[in-house]
Order: C-alpha cells, then structure tokens, then sequence
C-alpha cells in the first residue's frame, strides 16, 4: 500500500482528499488526513457574523460529512514533520510515515505578536473578526454600541482575504446607517500598505468606494503597539490613531507544527514552488492554500484553483513524471460593498485586477470591479457552492487558469 | 521600461521602480538612490542594513522582509522605521539595489 497524508482538513486539505479519493484506486493507497479541529468553519462567512447578517449556524458543520468513506481520519495536533524520515509525529504521540505528503494547515491570526493588542480591552474594545470567537463578540459589541471612532487596522502583509477588511468597513457604512447613527460613527480604514488594496488599479477604484462612502484612508501605517490606557494605536514612525472600537487584522502565521519541523519562512509559510506547489527541496510534498508562501492571496478562491494544479501534478509524481501543470496565481474575490451590492475581481501573479464582464466575455453576468447587485447576488450563492461542490472536489464552472477573454486593459 | 538618471548614467527599473539589474550598483549609486527616497546621508546604520539585505539576496535570492531583518540584521524595528521611514524593508531594498521583497504584496 502506498500512503498519502494530508495535514490540515480546512478548505484545501478536504476539496484535495476528496478530489484524490475519487482517482487513486483503494486498493493501491491508503489516504489518511490530520485536523486537531472536528469542526469545518465557513471563514468567508465570518465578516457577515458582526453584523447580523450569519450567525454561528451559518459557518459550521461537521467536517465528517465532507470526509469520503475509507479516509482514515485522525484528530490530533501535529507535533512535527520529519521531512527527512518521510513521516509525521502526531501530539497523540502517534507517527505516520508517507510515500507523499500534502500539507494544507493553513494560516491564522496571532495577537499577540504585537504590543498590547491583547491587552485589558481585547474582546472589551479591540476585536477581530478573524476566527468565530472574535466575529460573536464583535456582534454582541456592535448591538449596544451608540457610536464612536470605529478603527479597521491591518497589522501587516499578507493576511488572509486580502479584500476582508474593506468588505467590513464598507458592510459597516451599511450596517450603521440602517441603525441611524451612521452620522455618529467616524470610521477609519488603517493599512500598512500604500492604498487600499494590495495592487494599483484596483486600489484606486477602491479608494474612491471609500470616499463616496465617507471612511478615511490612513495608508502606510505600521502598527507598532495598541496603547489600552489610551485607546489609540501607536505607529513605528510614531503616529497615533485613537479609537473607540479597534477592529484589528492582526499578523497572520502558519502553522507552529511548521516551525518545529524547521520547514517554515519568519512567519512559519512554507517556500514553495508558485508554479508547480511543490515544497522546495522535495520531490515528495505538495503544499496548497494559506499554508504556502506564494505571492498569491492567502483565500479559498487561490485554494480551489491551487487544488486543480495539485491534482494534475500529483497524478504525474506518483507516476515519475515531472509535474507539468503550472499554477498561475489566479484568485477571484466577491467584495461585499454593503447595500445589497458587491464589486467583483479576478487577478493573477502577472495580471492586476481589471474591470470588464466575467466569466462571460461581454455578457457577465458579473461586472469586474464594479458595484452591481448581481455581483452580491454571486456572493450569496457562493456559500452554497461552498457546502455542496467546492469543498467536494467538484468542478466549478471557472477556469483555473486566469483568463484575459472579457478584460478591459 | 522605465529609467533613472543617477550620476550621469540612465539606469533600468522594474516594474516596482526598483533597479532592473543589480550589478548597476554600487555604494555612490546607493547614496544617490536614498537621496531621492528623502535620506540625505547613509550612517553606518544605513549600511549595517543595506549590507545585510544585500548578502541574505545573494545567499537566498529574496531581499529580507522586515520581520527577518528585525531578527537578523542587527537593527530592531523601532531604529528600522528611523533610518527608513514608513517602508523600511522596500525602500531598504531600493537603496540596496535589489528587487521588492517578496513579502510586500
């Protein structure tokens, strides 16, 4: 029997178990998957948490339901993985030896990687809204808050979403004007990069949806420390932004079981080959989704189409052959923009966001990086997909590969 | 592509306005380069940094990102953001020559 382990059953590692189950033959591989967690989270659905919009039955559901019969299943932290050895030391004191290995453990957000933002007013003022705890508690705050300086931070690149924190000062702008205190509420977007978002023409456009909807733009602020005596975030280069609620995106990480395998960046990402997603160094591990350190953004939408090139390159390892399928860096992000409307973009490594219709050439029926109802419409049904084919393995009818046809440059 | 004059020689950048080929610079060029990034005079500090961008792009082919030099340079964030301020790890990288980190996406 010949052994494939997958590290991680979140987006990328499930939709790869179940696209692998369906092709390597049982009696040949045995497949085996790690999760310390049971339970599979929505995590495009927790920015609609603070809001009203999700609730925690909206995001959760047990990730047996997506495992195929014959996975064998194992819920254990990983300690470390022994590259050299071929094999996996298990927390449950387990070990598991492979013939190949897929590591999908993903990214997560670490606080307390910068001076006092978990400080006294953690989950009190400052909150994330990154994990499930964080979305909740931000939605009991947000029901009895009369108003204030509301202040979205990110900590610094790259995060998880990229497009997540301008979906949640836009929802914002919408959440608290239907409450009618938006002329209360001053709100802030705050980043560490130059615009509002991480490439030039989306950015602009981008920044001009801020304008019309009244939130300041603070760019190139580097958080250095959150002050709780005073609520106010401190910069490297000494500037001070003082808030009433801080809605932080704190620095995102892999995985620790990374850093003790010693596979990981400073930041524990895997260096990983952006066209083939194979670990550099091995000719026996893939890795896919938020775990890598490609220049790709860190989101389901990459995962998806990371997991069709996996697919395809795995099938050729196992075979001797060299990979071919090449991965071109392709994400496409619904951006809620509040009001029943969305912006939609698709992107690559080499190709920034460009407006234009999508996925048909001329027809859409989504617009490109523009505000229409039908693009919110595409993210509501997204869910759906989510449960019921993307994260089965199932094809979705985009290709995997960025396609130029109905771009406007 | 686009071009810079520095001491009388048109130098190629890339797309992120960074020099398109390293071996164009050199320690004068580098002088010119912070000029133009607003830092009128590189102390040894500036060196220590540019210094070890320079050796960790040769050894690894990326130029640092700022939490690596913060660990390994020699220099914590705090002086970082001094001697280059608001992008210490990309205009360090400018001045060094070399290519956008990897990281600043």
């Amino acid at each position: 029997m010949k052994k494939l382990v997958i590290l991680g059953a979140g987006t990328a590692g499930t939709m790869m178990l179940n696209k692998l189950s369906n092709v390597l033959e049982k009696d040949e591989w045995q497949i085996t998957i790690v999760d310390q967690y049971e339970t599979h989270y929505y995590q495009p659905g927790f920015l609609f948490i603070p809001f009203n919009i999700y609730n925690k039955k909206d995001v959760i559901k047990p990730k047996r339901d997506f495992f195929p019969t014959g996975t064998e299943v194992i819920i254990s932290e990983i300690d470390k993985i022994e590259p050299g050895k071929n094999r996996v030391l298990l927390k449950n004191n387990k070990v598991l030896s492979y013939d190949y290995l897929i590591i999908a453990t993903g990214s997560k957000v670490k606080p307390e990687e910068t001076e006092g933002m978990k400080g006294e007013l953690w989950y009190k003022n400052i909150f994330d809204f990154y994990t499930i705890e964080g979305a909740l508690a931000l939605q009991s705050f947000f029901k009895h808050w009369e108003g204030g300086k509301l202040v979205l931070n990110i900590t610094e690149m790259p995060i998880k979403c990229p497009v997540a924190p301008l979906e949640f000062v836009f929802l914002a702008d919408w959440f608290f004007t239907e409450q009618g205190i938006r002329d209360k509420v001053d709100i802030h977007f705050v980043t560490p990069l130059p615009g509002a978002f991480t490439k030039p023409r989306a950015a602009s456009i981008l920044g001009d949806f801020l304008d019309k909807k009244n939130i300041n733009l603070t760019t190139e602020f580097n958080i250095a420390k959150v002050d709780n005596d005073n609520k106010k975030i401190v910069s490297w280069d000494e500037r001070e932004i003082p808030f009433d609620v801080l809605v932080t995106i704190p620095t995102n990480m892999g995985d620790e079981a990374i850093e003790r395998s010693g596979m990981g960046d400073e930041l524990n990402f895997i260096p990983t080959d952006k066209h083939t997603l194979m670990a550099k160094g091995y000719d026996n591990i893939f890795v896919i989704g938020d775990a890598t350190d490609l220049p790709s953004s860190k989101a389901g939408s990459v995962a998806h189409f990371e997991a069709d090139i996996l697919f395809e390159n795995f099938l050729d390892v196992i075979e001797g052959r060299d990979p071919k399928a090449k991965f071109d860096g392709h994400a496409n992000c619904f951006i809620e923009s509040g009001f029943g409307k969305g912006i939609l973009i698709d992107f690559n490594y080499d190709t920034e966001p460009l407006p234009g219709k999508f996925p048909l050439p001329g027809v859409g029926p989504f617009s490109l990086l523009e505000e229409t109802k039908m693009n919110h419409y595409g993210k509501v049904m997204f869910r759906w997909m989510y449960w019921n084919s993307l994260i089965k393995g199932q094809e979705l009818p985009i290709e995997s590969n960025m396609s130029m046809a109905g771009k406007r440059l | 592509m686009s071009t810079v004059e520095v001491l009388g020689k048109q130098l190629e950048l890339d797309a992120d306005g960074n020099l398109a080929n390293p071996e164009d610079w050199n320690e004068e060029i580098a002088k010119e380069l912070a000029k133009q990034e607003g830092i009128d005079e590189l102390t040894e500090r500036h060196w220590m940094v540019i210094n070890f961008m320079r050796k960790e792009y040769q050894e690894k082919g990326d130029a640092p990102s700022i939490r690596k030099l913060t660990k390994q340079s020699g220099v914590d964030t705090k002086e970082l953001y001094q001697l280059f301020p608001k992008g210490p790890a990309k205009k360090a990288a400018r001045i060094a020559g070399l290519p956008k980190p990897k990281g600043c996406i």
